[in-house]
């Protein structure tokens, strides 16, 4: 993916130039918004779907949507003008182009979905277009893994968040998330409370890569550095943190919800930003610091408090922007040098300083420097996790080792690939050039909106985190406000021990990286345990196959028919079967002639192991029905019945003259078996025959048909009538599906004789 | 009356049913007919029988049929019905003849290209 | 078949069955018959046709082909079912016109009823015939 400079090819194509157009569109669209929504207002829009489910397609714009949205379509330009010169000249990359916007509208539909329902279809669009993205270089294995691994394990979450929509929707009466906002006591008080929260939960967690479901993240990175920066920055995981934060007014409040979204947060962020240390490849590093922020996150939305929200409003952003312009910062030392592995980078600065530029920045952000705005949100980390009421320790403790890890790991991304030696450098056939503008325009302009946001933070409180505030908690006066220098407390003693120990921390990495790696081996692996899990399930399946689908034809046929008989049968034996009189009244001579032929020609057929003894019984039932209909007042029926029976008699004997003569088959005794379900059959079929003639019919539709065939429909032959007016669509359907056999068949035979089959 | 039509559709069903189990496919067309037939007997029995009834028409000068007259329902839906059932036989026994062409038996336990066992002789 | 007589007799009859089949398909509305039945009895006698003289005879009398004759008449049904709707009622009402009606007569009845039954037939007809054709090509 690396190398496509190689091949120079222009950027000013469709394919690169239409993405960041439409999110810039779309982001100054956003943007007007800002004023209503910092003025506390909550614009609702809707159509109607499926009005009789209760279900519009309706949509919503608060702080929590808008500032989703703004960071979507606003690091969509920077990702979308970056790829545009990253991928130039890649055969596909017109498709990448189109997936690409594709998963950016999925999100912020996602995103500003009112609906629940509306809100799962886009989830599960972002799901299915994550999946093409990640396994957009479908010509390799390791791609194609980690996509189906993206998709099954956020397909299944999604699966689980459904089953817990629809419950909230049948305790509540409602989709609609405005309305949900004032029913979180019912949720709450619901029996139904715990099942709902575990399945919302699993749907959160598995998008948001939390610990056990981490594994399927570090693997999407398979995906082009463009596609790993969207990712992790503004979408697909940041779906399941919006999902928590959307569904706080609902579901927090409970102890349960606290501990669950602490344990779960803290345990992942210290985890990932541990493993985070331990990576050689620059990119697999930034995947796990994704899920130490993402584990921030879920920790300081599990509890209601001004300056947990605040918090996690305020590092959604701070993370957001530098994640994004560190992937594209690799992304362009990968372009320029054709490695990610921070073993061997060193002093690029020289020759890539806007780039170097633009990294910097950004781990300065990450780190938590002043003045960056990453100070203040790790500020507001400490704050927050200093006021929760689950275990101030816990949760600050778990802060303060992810943010030491997070200071190291900045210092591994941006420090070693631009400064000290660059003795193992690659060699290159080129020199190594500084990296175009399209691509870095992004990473500099977030690395230096980190600055900005971190000088001049009031503006982003009054337009991002107050109506972020006030969409999750119900009042914007519970947010905190937004400070560069908010005193000396305690949190500023806890930052500068987080910079000593991130130090520390740095200057012995390498042996720590030992350590990490010495440890990892007795660790389960839940990547390979993935593995194992699809292949039990592969295995399991062979099994029920194996059991269902012996391969013989035969024992299908016999299973169906088994089956049929034993239902009805069950059936008739539990309920019992009403067969009313059974009276052979009006049973004339000619009936028994006519009734006798047709059984005989039945029983001949039956019998005999002759081909033309057995479709001349078949001939001879044929016309014993034919003469039941005529007797019984049916001539139409009649004529029809004996000219399809003459013609099914001329096919049959037309096609005996290909097919082999009948085998001899086994003697009746042999077959017991199907001879016992046969006449069971039989039985069954005759008995609910009689039960259903013992009954009054309802013959409304009989008469109507009789008393207006001729007025209305001026035809005195009432069954030609039915057929070619009142019911003429039905009669349209019938026709189309013998003229679709007969074109069908005809095409199997005119098909060329296919080779190598026998 | 439709006690006796319902023991002969009865037999139709048990016969048919026979003729499928048989394991070969040319029997399986004969079974597929007589079910055929016997549906369609099922249907019209369950409009229920007029011995003596008369076809469903109006008579000249008349605006509705008069007297004991034949249920015209069932009779649209079997007239119809005879006829997809004819395209249904054809149908298969098109497939029949192919599949004897390609390979060679009208024995369906031997047909196992789709589903061959691995450690069997795919002959 | 080489049979003098069978051959002879056929050409006679399958002119006796194509117009039975018409007189069927039209006498339909009132008495027994209609587009199903004629069509059958149509394709029958064709299927005599190519029994007696050979398939490839009995395409040349039938001068089109017999998927077209299929599709033209799932066409003309279709046509018919939708000219109502033209007419601002909903698709598949019959709709009629009386010429010459006085009185207790209703005339010459010409109706979209009737085209879709015609439409069936030659569906019918079409679907049989190519069916028995390619079955007889085969063998």
């Amino acid at each position: 993916m690396a190398d496509h400079s190689e091949h120079p090819a222009s950027f000013w194509t469709a394919a690169s130039l239409l993405p960041p157009l439409i999110a810039a569109a779309l982001f100054a669209v956003f943007t007007t918004f800002l004023p209503a929504v910092a003025a506390g207002e909550t614009l609702r829009y809707a159509w109607g779907w499926i009005p009789a489910l209760g279900v519009d397609f309706s949509f919503v714009i608060d702080g929590l949507s808008l500032t989703f949205s703004l960071l979507i379509s606003g690091i969509g330009i920077a990702v979308m003008l970056f790829s545009g010169r990253y991928l130039a000249g890649h055969p596909q990359h017109g498709r990448f182009s189109l997936y690409l916007v594709s998963f950016m509208l999925a999100m912020l539909g996602l995103v500003l979905a009112d609906n629940l329902l509306v809100l799962f279809v886009f989830w599960e669009l972002t799901t299915i277009t994550s999946f093409l993205l990640i396994g957009f270089s479908h010509g390799s294995e390791v791609s194609r893994r980690a996509a189906l691994q993206a998709l099954l394990v956020t397909g299944a979450g999604g699966l689980a968040m459904l089953a817990g929509f629809l419950l909230i929707g049948a305790e509540t009466g409602t989709f609609e998330l405005s309305a949900l906002r004032e029913m979180g006591d019912v949720l709450r008080d619901s029996p139904l409370y715990i099942p709902i929260l575990i399945l919302v939960l699993c749907g959160a967690f598995t998008k948001s890569a939390q610990f056990p479901f981490h594994f399927w993240l570090p693997n999407a990175m398979a995906a082009p550095t463009p596609v790993s920066a969207f990712l992790h920055s503004a979408t697909m995981v940041k779906g399941g943190v919006y999902l928590l934060a959307r569904m706080h007014p609902n579901l927090a409040g409970t102890n349960t919800w606290l501990w669950t979204l602490v344990i779960f947060g803290a345990f992942t962020t210290v985890f990932a930003s541990i493993v985070a240390l331990r990576q050689n490849d620059l990119k697999q590093t930034l995947a796990y610091t994704t899920l130490m922020a993402l584990g921030a996150l879920v920790l300081f939305l599990a509890a209601p408090g001004g300056y947990a929200v605040t918090a996690a409003a305020t590092f959604l952003v701070v993370h957001s922007l530098y994640k994004a312009a560190l992937f594209l910062t690799i992304g362009c030392v990968d372009h320029a040098t054709g490695t990610r592995d921070a073993r061997r980078l060193g002093g690029l600065a020289r020759r890539m300083p806007l780039t170097a530029l633009a990294g910097g920045l950004a781990a300065l952000s990450m780190a938590g420097m002043v003045p960056f705005i990453g100070f203040i949100g790790k500020e507001l980390l400490y704050k927050g996790g200093l006021e929760s009421p689950a275990s101030p320790i816990i949760v600050t403790g778990a802060i303060f080792a992810a943010s030491a890890l997070m200071f190291a790991v900045a210092g591994v991304v941006a420090l070693r690939p631009f400064w000290g030696s660059d003795g193992k450098m690659p060699l290159l056939d080129r020199p190594i050039r500084e990296a175009p503008l399209p691509m870095l325009a992004g990473p500099l302009v977030l690395g230096v909106l980190g600055l900005y946001f971190g000088l001049s933070p009031h503006g982003l409180q009054v337009h991002v985190t107050d109506p972020i505030v006030g969409a999750i908690l119900g009042d914007p006066d519970m947010a905190k406000e937004l400070y560069l220098w908010a005193g000396f407390n305690l949190a500023l003693i806890l930052s500068i021990l987080t910079f000593a120990t991130g130090v520390a921390i740095y200057v012995f990495q390498d042996r720590i990286r030992e350590r990490i790696v010495a440890a990892e081996s007795r660790l389960m692996n839940f990547d390979a345990l993935w593995d194992r899990l699809l292949a039990a399930i592969g295995t399991g399946a062979r099994v029920v196959t194996d059991l269902l689908q012996p391969g013989i034809a035969s024992r299908y046929l016999m299973a169906v028919f088994t089956t049929i008989t034993l239902l009805i049968g069950s059936a008739i034996l539990i309920r019992g079967l009403d067969i009313g009189t059974v009276g052979l009244s009006g049973v004339d001579g000619v009936h028994v002639v006519v009734f006798g032929l047709t059984i005989a020609g039945t029983l001949l057929a039956v019998v005999t192991n002759s081909r033309i003894a057995a479709i001349t019984g078949l001939g001879v039932t044929g016309t014993g029905v034919a003469l039941v209909f005529i007797m019984f007042g049916a001539p139409d029926v009649a004529i029809t019945q004996i000219l399809v029976e003459m013609l099914i008699v001329v096919l049959f004997s037309v096609a005996a003259l290909k097919l082999p003569t009948l085998p001899q088959r086994l003697p009746f005794f042999h077959r017991r078996a199907h001879a016992a379900v046969s006449i069971a059959l039989g039985a069954i079929v005759a008995g609910v025959v009689i039960a259903v003639t013992s009954v009054p019919l309802d013959l409304r539709l009989t008469e109507f048909f009789e008393a207006n065939s001729y007025p209305e429909a001026h035809g005195r032959n009432i069954v030609n009538v039915i057929l070619v007016d009142f019911r003429a669509f039905d009669t349209f359907g019938e026709i189309s599906v013998v003229a679709i056999a007969a074109i069908s068949a005809y095409a199997l035979l005119r098909q060329r004789k296919t080779k190598g089959s026998q | 009356m439709e006690t006796l039509l319902a023991m002969t559709l009865g037999c139709l069903v048990a016969a048919g049913v026979y003729l499928m189990l048989a394991g070969d496919l040319l029997r399986f067309l004969f079974g597929l007919t007589l079910i055929s037939n016997a549906v369609n007997l099922a249907i019209f029995t369950s409009g229920r029988i007029t011995v003596g009834g008369t076809p469903p028409l109006v008579p000249d000068g008349a605006y509705e049929p008069a007297g004991d007259v034949a249920n015209a329902l069932p009779q649209a839906l079997i007239l119809t019905a005879i006829v997809i059932g004819f395209g249904l036989f054809a149908f298969a026994l098109v497939l029949t003849l192919k599949a004897y062409g390609l390979l060679g038996t009208i024995d369906i336990d031997k047909m196992r290209l789709s589903e061959a066992k691995p450690d069997e002789d795919k002959a | 078949m080489n049979s003098l007589i069978l051959t002879t007799a056929t050409r006679l009859i399958v002119a006796i069955l194509l117009l039975f089949s018409m007189f069927m398909l039209l006498r339909g509305h009132n008495e027994p018959g209609g587009g199903f039945i004629g069509g059958l009895i149509g394709a029958t006698g064709f299927v005599m046709y190519a029994i007696a003289c050979g398939t490839s005879e009995a395409r040349a009398a039938l001068r089109v082909r017999p998927q077209q004759i299929a599709a033209a008449g799932l066409g003309v049904a279709a046509l018919a079912g939708l000219s109502s709707g033209l007419l601002g009622d909903p698709i598949f009402t019959g709709e009629w016109l009386m010429i010459g009606a006085s009185g207790d007569s209703k005339g010459l009845a010409l109706s979209t009823v009737l085209l879709f039954d015609i439409g069936v037939y030659l569906v019918v007809m079409g679907g049989i015939l190519t069916l028995v054709f390619a079955l007889e090509e085969e063998i």
